[in-house]
């Protein structure tokens, strides 16, 4: 082993332990950033190492991309706000299928027929990967971004075509393997990885974000490990498979948090079929005045506030804080109730709430919480709506029947934040509206928020 | 088979096995810092690229590795930013200086 390559070694194997050490330190929030610091360490290394490689024969366009890859990633890492996370995390999605995509294509192009047996099921698998979270993830930040509409895109025998569209695919890959040589199979490989991608992301809807882009982090971390096969790269297989593992078991968590399976999330296309096909529950809502709502809860012993996805569109999370603060000057327990898909990505509200100073150790899990929600004064809805609903408890033929939910209904009254009457995301009635201990403020959540911050000062 | 396969289906399974007893721990309130912070490691694809970028196979490959290079480099240097801008954002108490009016 010259020594050339032994310093290329040692800097990956230093890069692999970091990264695991990195991912270890996010455990706890106090060692997390000391983590990633080791983490950006390892990474640096790794980059270093890999410029002493025996076949680099000249610098200008590594540099070239170095240098521009660096300029994007410092300004969208700076300046993207916190309420665009899960639209910059599709987009980094899809910046890593690309990559390794790329790689895989050229590495083909490199050693065409002279590919063995092993390394074209690699790069098939990279490439393959690489293609559909590419697109995908871009079909993803498109409705998350809201360039397309965020409702599912349904039409008849679709899932019928996806799987002619993978089957053919599956087939094209396994006719390369035996036929390495094979351009043609292998462009008409690639252009399916990129249709599929599409077709794959479409008919799935805005409030099933989160396990789509936990699947697709998931994909993007595989395509990196095919890589690591491809090159015959050690660090490549780990860091890839920590991130696939990662994007994996977040998927199962959401599933969870959903009470359903993977396969329903990506074909069911809910929310499309069930909207129309159920008739409104018939029920009154009960609407309280802004001076109710304030007088409840400056004399609340405990306030709970339920975030969802409708704080983040309103911008609302400051003056939730501020309203918090406010309570709290005056003796009030002031909790924050997050389910777990709550938003449009894992962990998305409470990225919120911490940009809006609000400290993690108020922030409540649904297990943590539920027990307390009978001891609760007021329980505040704002912009949740399925993860609130009573009907995943109480009925077992609502297309959310088993699904964990925030029992605000339990509490001794509800105020419910809402735009307008209209039902939620997944176009479901909710019952908790029309029940007698729920109270409805109609407006937008920050300016309720706001003007409950004005009214509960002057009491 | 060969040997640098069975090698790398090692160092998957084990990477694997590790992968989950690690990120298991990690709460659900580090949730979305986790995806960024795994989403900046896995731009280490960018090693490979590096290399397809500045070996000149052919002109094609140095296209592909060029764009390669620039799509990791995003994903690397954008992710650690991004983590660590939210990682300082989680706080146990709420520090009263830091409070708005």
């Amino acid at each position: 082993m010259s020594a050339q390559t032994l310093l290329i070694e040692l800097s990956y194997f230093s890069a692999s332990i970091l990264f695991v050490l990195g991912l270890k330190g996010l455990s706890h929030p106090d060692t997390a950033r000391r983590g990633m610091f080791m983490a950006e360490f390892g990474m640096l290394l790794a980059v270093i190492g890999t410029l002493l490689h025996r076949d680099i024969v000249s610098y200008e366009w590594i540099i070239v991309g170095l240098l521009a890859g660096s300029t994007i990633g410092i300004a969208m890492g700076l300046w993207v706000p916190m309420t665009a996370m899960p639209q910059r995390t599709a987009l980094s999605h899809a910046f890593g299928g690309l990559a390794a995509a790329l790689v895989g294509v050229s590495e083909f192009l490199r050693h065409g027929e002279n590919l063995g047996t092993f390394k074209v099921t690699a790069l098939g698998f990279e490439v393959l990967l690489g293609g559909i979270t590419f697109t995908g993830s871009l079909v993803a930040f498109a409705k998350l971004q809201e360039l397309v509409k965020g409702q599912p895109i349904t039409y008849k025998g679709q899932n019928v075509l996806n799987f002619l569209l993978f089957g053919s695919a599956v087939v094209i890959f396994i006719a390369l393997v035996l036929n390495p040589g094979h351009t043609a199979l292998f462009y008409a490989m690639c252009a399916l990885a990129l249709l599929f991608g599409v077709l794959l992301v479409l008919p799935i809807g805005a409030a099933d974000m989160p396990v789509v882009i936990a699947l697709l982090n998931s994909y993007a971390g595989l395509a990196s490990a095919a890589t690591g096969f491809a090159l015959g790269n050690n660090v490549l297989i780990i860091a890839g498979t920590l991130d696939g593992g990662s994007g994996f078991i977040l998927s199962i968590l959401m599933c969870k948090a959903m009470n359903r399976s993977i396969t329903n999330v990506l074909f069911g296309a809910f929310g499309s079929a069930t909207a129309t096909a159920e008739a409104g529950e018939e029920g009154v809502m009960r609407e309280v005045s802004l001076e109710d709502v304030a007088t409840q809860l400056a004399y609340a012993r405990q306030v709970v506030f339920v975030p969802g996805y409708g704080m983040a569109t309103a911008q609302a999370q400051n003056a939730v804080r501020e309203l918090a603060n406010l309570l709290e000057h005056r003796g009030v327990q002031v909790k924050y109730a997050i389910h777990p898909v709550a938003g449009r990505m894992p962990g998305h509200m409470n990225v919120l709430l911490a940009e809006a100073n609000v400290p993690y150790s108020q922030l409540y899990e649904l297990e943590q919480i539920n027990p307390e929600m009978p001891t609760t004064d007021v329980a505040v809805v704002i912009g949740a709506n399925d993860v609130v609903n009573p009907e995943a408890r109480d009925n077992p033929k609502s297309a959310i029947a088993g699904m964990p939910i925030i029992e605000v209904d339990k509490a001794k009254s509800v105020i419910v934040l809402k735009r307008g009457r209209g039902k939620g995301f997944s176009g479901l009635e909710n019952p908790l509206f029309f029940k007698p201990v729920t109270g409805l403020l109609f407006g937008d959540a920050k300016t309720s928020l706001n003007r409950l911050a004005s009214a509960v000062g002057e009491l | 088979m060969n040997e640098v396969l069975i090698a790398g289906l090692y160092v998957f399974v084990l990477a694997a096995f590790l992968g989950y007893q690690v990120i298991s721990r990690v709460p659900p309130l580090l949730h979305t810092p986790l995806m960024s912070a795994t989403n900046a490691i896995s731009g280490i694809s960018l090693i490979g690229s590096i290399v397809t970028a500045g070996a000149k196979y052919n002109l094609t490959s140095t296209i592909l590795g060029v764009v390669a290079v620039t799509a990791a480099t995003i994903n690397v240097v954008g992710g650690f930013i991004i983590t660590d801008r939210m990682l300082k954002m989680f706080k146990r108490e709420a520090k009263p200086a830091a409070e708005k009016k």
